[in-house]
Parts: structure tokens; sequence; C-alpha cells
């Protein structure tokens, strides 16, 4: 037998104690710093958004367009090429998405899989600009202009279909992801009432895979958003653009009109209001993906089913 | 001996039938009939036959050779220890195991004298002649209603899906428990009562064959007597097969019953069927050793 335990056996090492303690204040100081830097951020934004908003004349803010250094800053031009931007890739990437999850899911063979699964992955890890480029030298010229002659060589429906691929291998993994984690159980119950496969996908998968499948979707949204580089190249209006809601003219969306402003070739800097205004579509950015967000995260909590 | 049952048209000759049977049984909650041993009755025909079935996964043999003849309206016990195949021969009556892409059945499986693995036969037209329980409860994660009307929903039921509702639930012995909150969740319900909804699920899609995969494994004793009741009164309209691995709920419900063991080689094992007769006899004068040995707890 060993010594009877005392008081003292209890205590443990000083040395190790001491180790725990700088491990701890460690990742509390990582986290501090990641909180400190969004708060800066913030904090710049709202200042410069601030400023631009005291000086601007709020005439300019509605005007025929987004010409920033002619001191006009039409913000509806912005949203609206933003949305329909985006809308066209959501209406591209959702059933383009949500089908290849089901397939990918449901029907597909585990050696089919096998290929498909990393085939799309990769697809999701194409650089934006790979895909801007594409949008640019073959989705509008062989796509757009083919099927709408009207159309020019920069348009923002070329933008939003390259956005579309973009961000369907998103919604696809993220989806798939959500209906394979749907347990065998439900499916089986199902199969053993006679449901076929497409029922149980339609009423059994999809349900209780719903909140996964909806935050693909956000995530996605979101993505097509904040998506800049494939807009600056595809969508044309550089300079600027007036205010259309026509998918088949160019436009700027409010990433491209950063980028474009910001770029060196612009030298806005010290150009007053025009530089100023970036940080103003900039928190409005910020603040339109943070609703997103709440959003999504709200539904989520509310309408899934939970298993 | 003619019943055309028309496992490959779509069309669903089922749904006006439910309303024609008896009047639901009243649930107990106590006296469980003493039933050790059921009531086999040679008279009752052949519902299911199994003759020299195999069972596949790829080039691994699963179940070797089942004969089993499985009569209307009685239960019929599938026991054994793990891994002898009793759950595979289960699901391969309704077909189940097609949703395991290598797995394959050879022999021949009748049921009404209907070939389950002919061309033409297709899946879900059989799953929805004969029924399911699983070892799980597994009710969707939606109210109690929609459980219930989920079958007859996707097979075109016409008539009165309240009415349905209200009988399956109550020949499930669950209608007084759960009549005051049927648009509520089915998870709400406690494990025996969720098992009772899935039974309930499984019988309003008129099914005549229940197919029960160690329905109250996961049930505490008193929700395990509450399933053995049910299955006592269900056995009046539907024939039922069991997998249980409790050889006591094998004498307490069941009118036949299978042994099956597993013969292991080189690792792989292979169910096979030692011996199937009448309940009483197995459980008091087994033909096999194994079966002797198993059933008096020296294997298994």
């Amino acid at each position: 037998m060993t010594q009877p335990l005392t008081i003292e056996g209890l205590v443990g090492d000083r040395k190790r104690r001491r180790r725990e303690r700088r491990v701890k204040s460690l990742f509390v100081l990582a986290g501090l710093v990641s909180i400190a830097i969004s708060v800066a951020i913030v904090v710049s934004l709202a200042g410069e958004a601030w400023s631009f908003l005291s000086q601007v004349e709020l005439s300019e803010l509605f005007t025929v367009g987004w010409f920033p250094r002619r001191g006009l800053f039409d913000i509806p031009t912005l949203l609206i090429a933003t949305t329909i931007i985006a809308g066209i890739g959501m209406i591209v990437a959702i059933p383009l998405g949500l089908g290849t999850a089901s397939y990918l899911a449901e029907y597909a063979t585990p050696r089919a899989r096998r290929w498909l699964k990393p085939t799309i992955e990769v697809l999701a890890g194409i650089p934006s600009v790979v895909l801007g480029f594409w949008a640019l030298t073959f989705i509008s010229p062989e796509v757009v202009s083919r099927i709408f002659t009207s159309a020019k060589p920069f348009t923002m429906m070329a933008a939003g279909l390259g956005v579309g691929v973009l961000i369907t291998p998103l919604v696809a993994t993220v989806s798939e992801d959500a209906m394979r984690s749907v347990p065998r159980e439900l499916r089986e119950a199902s199969y053993g009432l006679g449901a076929d496969r497409a029922t149980t996908v339609r009423r059994v998968v999809f349900p209780a895979a719903l909140s996964g499948i909806v935050a693909s979707m956000i995530l996605a949204l979101s993505r097509a958003i904040g998506e800049t580089m494939i807009v600056f190249m595809a969508a044309g209006a550089v300079g600027g653009a007036l205010r259309t809601w026509d998918p088949l003219d160019p436009g700027q969306t409010m990433t491209a009109a950063i980028a474009s402003l910001a770029t060196g070739s612009d030298q806005v800097a010290g150009e007053g209001l025009a530089f100023q205004s970036l940080f103003f579509v900039g928190l409005l950015l910020f603040l339109i993906t943070l609703a997103l967000n709440s959003v999504s995260n709200r539904f989520v909590r509310k309408y899934r089913e939970q298993y | 001996m003619t019943d055309s049952i028309d496992l490959v048209s779509d069309t669903d000759a089922e749904t006006g039938k439910s309303g024609t049977r008896d009047p639901t049984p009243t649930p107990r909650v106590s006296g469980r009939p003493r039933v050790t041993g059921g009531t086999p009755n040679d008279a009752n025909k052949v519902i299911i036959d199994f003759k020299d079935v195999d069972v596949y996964y790829g080039d691994f043999h699963a179940v070797d050779s089942v004969t089993v003849p499985v009569r209307e309206k009685e239960i019929t016990a599938f026991i054994g220890p793990s891994g002898c195949g009793k759950s595979t021969v289960l699901r391969s009556i309704n077909r189940m195991n097609d949703l395991i892409e290598s797995a394959r059945v050879e022999g021949t499986i009748t049921y009404h004298g209907v070939d389950l693995y002919a061309p033409g036969v297709d899946p879900v037209e059989v799953r929805r002649h004969i029924g399911m329980v699983f070892q799980k409860p597994n009710p969707f994660p939606k109210s109690i209603y929609e459980n219930i009307a989920f079958g007859p929903k996707i097979a075109g039921f016409k008539g009165n899906m309240d009415d349905l509702v209200e009988e399956s639930l109550l020949r499930a012995a669950l209608w007084n428990e759960v009549k005051d909150r049927l648009t509520e969740t089915a998870l709400a319900l406690s494990g025996g009562q969720q098992q009772r909804l899935c039974i309930a699920r499984a019988i309003a899609t008129s099914p005549d064959v229940l197919l029960m995969d160690e329905p109250a494994s996961a049930l505490d004793p008193i929700a395990t007597l509450r399933i053995e009741d049910l299955m006592y009164e269900l056995k009046q309209d539907y024939t039922i097969i069991i997998v249980t691995h409790n050889m006591q709920q094998a004498a307490r419900v069941s009118d036949r019953t299978a042994f099956f063991s597993v013969d292991v080689n080189e690792g792989r094992r292979t169910g096979r069927l030692v011996e199937f007769t009448e309940t009483a006899k197995i459980f008091t004068s087994p033909q096999q050793r194994e079966t002797e040995d198993y059933i008096t707890g020296r294997f298994g």
C-alpha cells in the first residue's frame, strides 16, 4: 500500500496550474483581438458614412444614377443592380443546387457519389475572378447574346448567371449535408408506408432538413450580394450606372461600386464625397448581410422539424 | 386461394376497405391475456410463403435456405441470436432490402400466391399491402394527425381522413391518450406511445400483413406489455410477423415460431432456419438440439 492520502496530495502541481492560466489568457486574447477588429471596422465605416451623410444633399441620394464623381449618389441604382444580380444568381442556384443535393443524398449510388461530391467541391473552390472572366468571355457572348439578341456586351444577366454558378455548389453541398443527416429511420418509415423516392424526398427528407436547406440559401444569398469580382468584370458600368431594372443593361452593384471607386485607376482618395460614399455603401452592405443572417436564424429556429 | 392481389398497378383498391372492419376493440390497460403458445390453426390459409429463400449482400451470403409458411391471422415469431438474419428475412418480405443496393434474394417468397420478386412487381405497391413497424419508434417530426394521414394521403385516399385517423388510433389503443392533441408533434409522446403511433400509422394504409422488427426492444416493460396486448388484438384482423430477441415475448404472443441460428464461417456470419413449428411445441419439445440450447439459455 502507498502512503495514506493527505490534503497535500490533492493540491497538485503549481506549475501545471500556471500553464493552464497562461494558455487560457492566450485564448482570451485571441478572442478579444477578433472582436476588436470587428468593432474597429464598424466604427470606421460608421464614422465616414456619417460624415458622408452629413455633407451630402438628400436629393443627391435619389437621382438618375450612380455617378459619384459627378455628385450623383443614387443609392437605389446600386440596390436594384444588387437585387437583380443576386436574384438571377439565386434563380440559377436554388433549383440546380437543390436538385444536385437531392440527387447526391437520395438517388446517387455510392460510387457516383464518390466522384460527384469532390467534383462539386472543386467547383466551389474556383476563384471568383476566374468565373468573372468566364462570365465575360463565355456566358455573355455565347449564352446571353444568343438568347437575347438585344443584349449589350456587358449585362447584369451575364454577371447574375456567373454568380449563380458561383453559389450553386454552396447550396448543393450545405443542403446535401442537411439531407444526409436526416435519420435513416425516417426514410424507412416513409418507404415502409409505400412512399416512393420522390415522395420521401419531398415530404419527409425536405421538411426534416429544412433548416439546413434554408441556411444554405441564406448563405448563398449573402455570398451573392457580397460577390464582387464577377460583377465587377461582367456587369460593366465601371464608371457609374444609370438606374435600371432591365437585366440586359449594364449595372453596378454595391460591391462593384466600391471596387471601381477604390481601385487605383480611379484615384478617388481625397476627392471628398466620392471617397466617403464608399463607406456609406459599405455600411449599407454590412447591415443588409447582418439582417439576412438574423432573419435566417429566426426562420430556422421557428420552422425546423426537429428530429 | 385465387385472391387477385394486384401488386403492379398504381391504382389503389384498398381505400374503401377500412370502414368495413369490425368495430374497434376497447383498449385494456391491465389483464393481459395469457396467450402462451397462441392459437395456431392449420385451417388458416398460408398468406406468405417462403421457399428456399437465400439472401445475399453482394457476394456475402447473409441467410441460407429459409422455408417458412406464414398463416393468415396468426402471429409468427422469428427468434434467434444476433446476426442470424431474422430481420433480413423480415425485410425481404416488403422488399425493404431493395433499399440496400447490393441486396439480392434467391428462392421464392409468395404473397397470396403472387411471387413478390417477379419482374414487374413494384416494391412501393407491396409495401402498401404489407405494413412495417420498426425497432426504434420512428414517428415523423410532424403532428400526430399528419403521421397517421401520411400513408393514406400518398396512396390517394379519398374518404374522410378524420375518421380514418380516429379509427387507426383506436385500433392502436392510442386514441384516448392523444385525441385532444392531434395537432401536436408526435415527438412529444413517450416511447411506448410513439411505437403505438407507428402501429396506427402502419394500419392506416389498410395492409393485411404487419411486419414488426423488434417493436418493443426500445421500450420499458409496461410499454412492452401494451404492445403485446395490442398485437393480440390486431391478430383478429391482421397477419403479424414479429422479429424478437426476447424469447418470453415470442412465447407470450406468437402462434408459431421460427428459430434461426447463425453459422460463422471465416468470420462471415450466415443465418439459417433451424426449426419452424407451433410456438407451444418449440418451447416445450423442440426437435433440434440447437433450439433447445437456445431457449434454455445455454447459448445465444
